[in-house]
């Protein structure tokens, strides 16, 4: 207290008078500065439209760019404000790639000067429902419907992979651009595989055989994120989902009494069980987050670990050279009801155009650059992941990704739109908690899978008792 | 115009504690109020509040069980933490102000190094809590790789294929994260009891020495006598920390959404409020929440410093 840099000859007493007194002049000021801001929003930015301007970008209006700086950091959105400035050299591009979203934005959506586009997502983000009940996001639904870059007789929409729009919709109309294709699989290094002569399984048989053949050489064949059960809830649920088909995800979706207690469910769980059982995993991952996991598995303690496509970026540091990392799908049982190559995919990291945008336009048309087949090969290359344009990843593209994001292409490529899609994880966030924590014990093997779909039937059930959580249907 | 002396005295004190009430009104006794307020509706937390529910939130509280395994939590760091916390700091700061045994020494002095200790044992208060969680999630790592793993495997308590789970295991991870609060904390209330051991004149610890009193018998008889107030305070302080642990449960133990595993075995009420609010939408649930910890905080701190109030000794 008494050596904060204060003049000796400052009495503590006077101090707290001259604070007290800035305290009084500062306080209504400010609290009338920030009513200011909240009242004003600038006027919208807009020239005139053409075929090749369908949205009518001022050439040199400046465009406020923001975006989430995580797992795919943030040198992408530098390639597409580069692409931007290509095709409006007059305009001033802003960029910040940062992780307080909420922080940095909350107020200045207030004060009605938020950014022009914005990739809203990690854990500050602001929550898409409450800007679209407030009126804060732009609907999206005119760059769906505007000419597409590559081809002016198709419309954006026509260019994007299935399930892109639904996931971005509110109602009938899309406020959010997912734009990051995510596939789920085993992940595996290929130059391993190739020195130990191991063959990729096509089928579980196969690849239990090859678990055991892993085993015999020292190495665990299997890791995960122990300390979050959700990974290893993904495996569980292609085996699902793939000896069920639609039946089984329609059951379960739709919180259907005994829909646990099934054929299906049973061997499933049976499977991935036998993983623990049979001493096929690396001591100790049960307990491992997803980073400790994840490296690892990189530094060769395990030949198998499950995640979704995020993997290579965020494990790019702690990859070797010469790793070449690989995935594939969840090997199939015999009598599943869906085709061998079906894997989970879908849309994630969503970019917004908020509704009071000063360059509105720009947003709008940085976004349809995005969705340019250049664009999706530029996010391929610098994100190290997929994107949701199709076909933007031509065999010379293919040639400059890094492996993992290649064979993420081949396995979509290979799935052929067979897709495992399960809602009860968005729809019912305490349901799946529930399953998470049973999903953890037997993975510790603390329970057996008998009690594991026990506990699962009982949580799917408690959660269509309760009338506080809102209902929907998986038609 | 010119006011009585007295008068102006007391414009000036209200002036000072008008500006620090209405701090603590907005800030502290509003949010309260409102935290109250939404607890007896059904407001998911992310749009205003649909209807009143009355008191349904809380008699739902009390037949969760989650809830129920979350409070036993609580209380169990409300009985261990402040014990544990506070007859280590004592001991450790007996040792480093009084604790020099032997007769004929002059003075009362503590053991030999006790400047080095002081900084060593203050150490940990200094990091941050971020710095504190990288630094535990390293040592209790559940696979080989981990620093407790890796001593339990040198000195042969376990084998590399059966690593100890540490964090992930229902038995040991509510005494994990003890651990991790009291070894942050001992060097605080080490301080703080040094500090008060200090302004005790020396000469009754002379006394006592030149009495033939033992190490133990001053420490008993007129070190903690003379130390109750700031006992007392560390209990009411160390009690608050042992209703909150949400930092260090919600990053330390498993889970996707604020920890509480491994299957609520590490369940906090912070941690379940948490993830009721945010993760499950039941904002109006979770406020209800936070009102109980309110109240039971606020009773342990009432109970806390009508039991332990004792005659005081002015020196």
């Amino acid at each position: 207290m008494s050596h904060s840099g204060i003049p000796a000859d400052v009495s503590r007493r006077q101090l707290l008078v001259r604070s007290a007194a800035i305290a009084a002049m500062v306080g209504p000021g400010s609290a009338l500065a920030a009513g200011c801001a909240a009242g004003g929003s600038s006027k919208s930015q807009t020239g005139t439209t053409s075929a090749g301007n369908p949205f009518g970008v001022k050439a040199d209006a400046p465009l406020d760019v923001y975006v989430f700086k995580g797992g795919y950091g943030d040198d992408y959105a530098k390639a597409f404000e580069a692409m931007y400035t290509a095709k409006f050299p007059a305009a001033k591009v802003t960029h910040t790639g940062a992780q307080d979203i909420t922080g940095d934005l909350q107020p200045r959506f207030n004060a009605g000067n938020p950014p022009d586009l914005i990739d809203d997502s990690g854990a500050k983000q602001l929550k898409l429902d409450v800007l679209h009940t407030n009126g804060q996001l732009t609907n999206l639904d005119q760059l769906l419907d505007a000419p597409s870059i590559d081809d002016a007789s198709k419309k954006v929409r026509d260019t994007l992979l299935p399930g892109t729009i639904g996931i971005g919709q509110f109602g009938q109309n899309m406020f959010s651009l997912n734009y990051a294709f995510t596939v789920w699989g085993l992940w595996y290094s290929k130059s391993l595989f190739q020195k130990n002569n191991w063959t990729v399984p096509k089928t579980w048989d196969e690849f239990m055989a090859l678990c055991a053949t892993i085993k015999a050489t020292g190495m665990p064949p299997f890791c995960h994120q122990g300390k979050y059960p959700y990974y290893m809830m993904v495996p569980l649920m292609d085996l699902v989902a793939k000896a069920g088909g639609e039946e089984a995800m329609k059951a379960i979706d739709n919180l259907q009494p005994g829909a646990w207690k099934t054929d299906v469910v049973k061997q499933s769980v049976d499977a991935i069980y036998a993983l623990v059982d049979k001493g096929y995993m690396l001591p100790g991952t049960e307990g491992l987050t997803h980073i400790e996991s994840q490296t690892a598995w990189n530094q060769g303690k395990a030949a198998f670990i499950p995640c979704g496509s995020w993997l290579e970026n965020e494990q790019l540091k702690a990859t070797p050279a010469g790793f070449d990392m690989a995935v594939m799908a969840m090997p199939p049982m015999t009598g599943d009801k869906m085709p061998a190559n079906s894997i989970r995919s879908g849309a994630g990291e969503p970019f917004i155009v908020p509704a009071k945008a000063a360059n509105q336009a720009g947003g709008l048309e940085l976004m349809r650059i995005m969705c340019s087949k250049a664009g999706g090969a530029s996010f391929a290359q610098n994100a190290n992941s997929l994107s949701v344009v199709k076909d933007s990843i031509t065999p010379e593209i293919a040639a400059k990704l890094k492996p993992g994001t290649k064979s993420s292409n081949d396995l979509l490529t290979a799935a052929n739109g067979s897709t495992i899609t399960w809602n009860y994880v968005n729809w019912y966030s305490a349901f799946e908690t529930d399953l998470e924590n049973a999903m953890g014990e037997l993975m510790a093997n603390r329970i057996k899978p008998d009690q594991f779909i026990t506990r699962a039937q009982a949580a799917a059930d408690k959660c269509a008792a309760d009338s506080s959580i809102q209902k929907f249907t998986r038609a | 115009m010119r006011l009585r002396k007295r008068t102006r005295q007391r414009l000036f004190i209200a002036t000072f504690l008008a500006g620090a009430l209405t701090l603590y009104s907005a800030f502290v006794l509003w949010p309260y109020a409102e935290t109250f307020g939404y607890s007896l509706t059904d407001w998911s937390g992310v749009a205003p509040p649909s209807k009143i529910v009355g008191l349904q939130n809380y008699t739902k509280l009390f037949g969760d069980d989650v809830f129920r395994q979350a409070l036993l939590h609580n209380l169990l760091l409300l009985v261990f933490l402040p014990i544990v916390t506070i007859l280590l700091a004592l001991f450790f700061a007996f040792m480093l102000n009084v604790g020099r045994g032997g007769r004929g020494v002059a003075g009362v002095r503590g053991v030999t190094g006790s400047a080095f200790y002081r900084v060593v044992f203050f150490f940990p208060q200094v990091l941050s809590v971020a710095i504190l969680i990288i630094l535990f999630q390293a040592a209790y790592r559940s696979d080989s790789a981990g620093l407790f793993n890796g001593i339990a495997i040198k000195l042969g308590l376990t084998d590399k294929n059966h690593p100890l789970e540490w964090l992930n295991s229902p038995g040991t991870v509510m005494w994990c994260i003890m651990a991790v609060l009291v070894w942050a904390m001992v060097g605080f209330y080490l301080v703080l009891f040094s500090a008060a051991m200090q302004s005790i004149p020396r000469d009754y610890f002379e006394a006592a020495l030149l009495d033939g009193a033992s190490r133990s018998e001053t420490f008993f008889r007129v070190t903690v006598p003379l130390l109750w107030d700031s006992i007392q305070t560390a209990w009411v302080y160390l009690a608050i920390a042992a209703m909150d642990a949400f930092a260090l449960v919600s990053t330390l133990t498993p889970g996707t959404s604020y920890g509480g595993g491994p299957d609520h075995h590490g369940e906090v009420l912070a941690t379940y409020l948490m993830r009721n609010f945010l993760t499950f939408g039941k904002a109006g649930y979770a406020c209800a929440m936070g009102v109980v910890i309110f109240l039971i905080t606020l009773i342990l701190s009432l109970v806390v410093l009508r039991v332990t109030r004792r005659e005081r000794v002015e020196f």
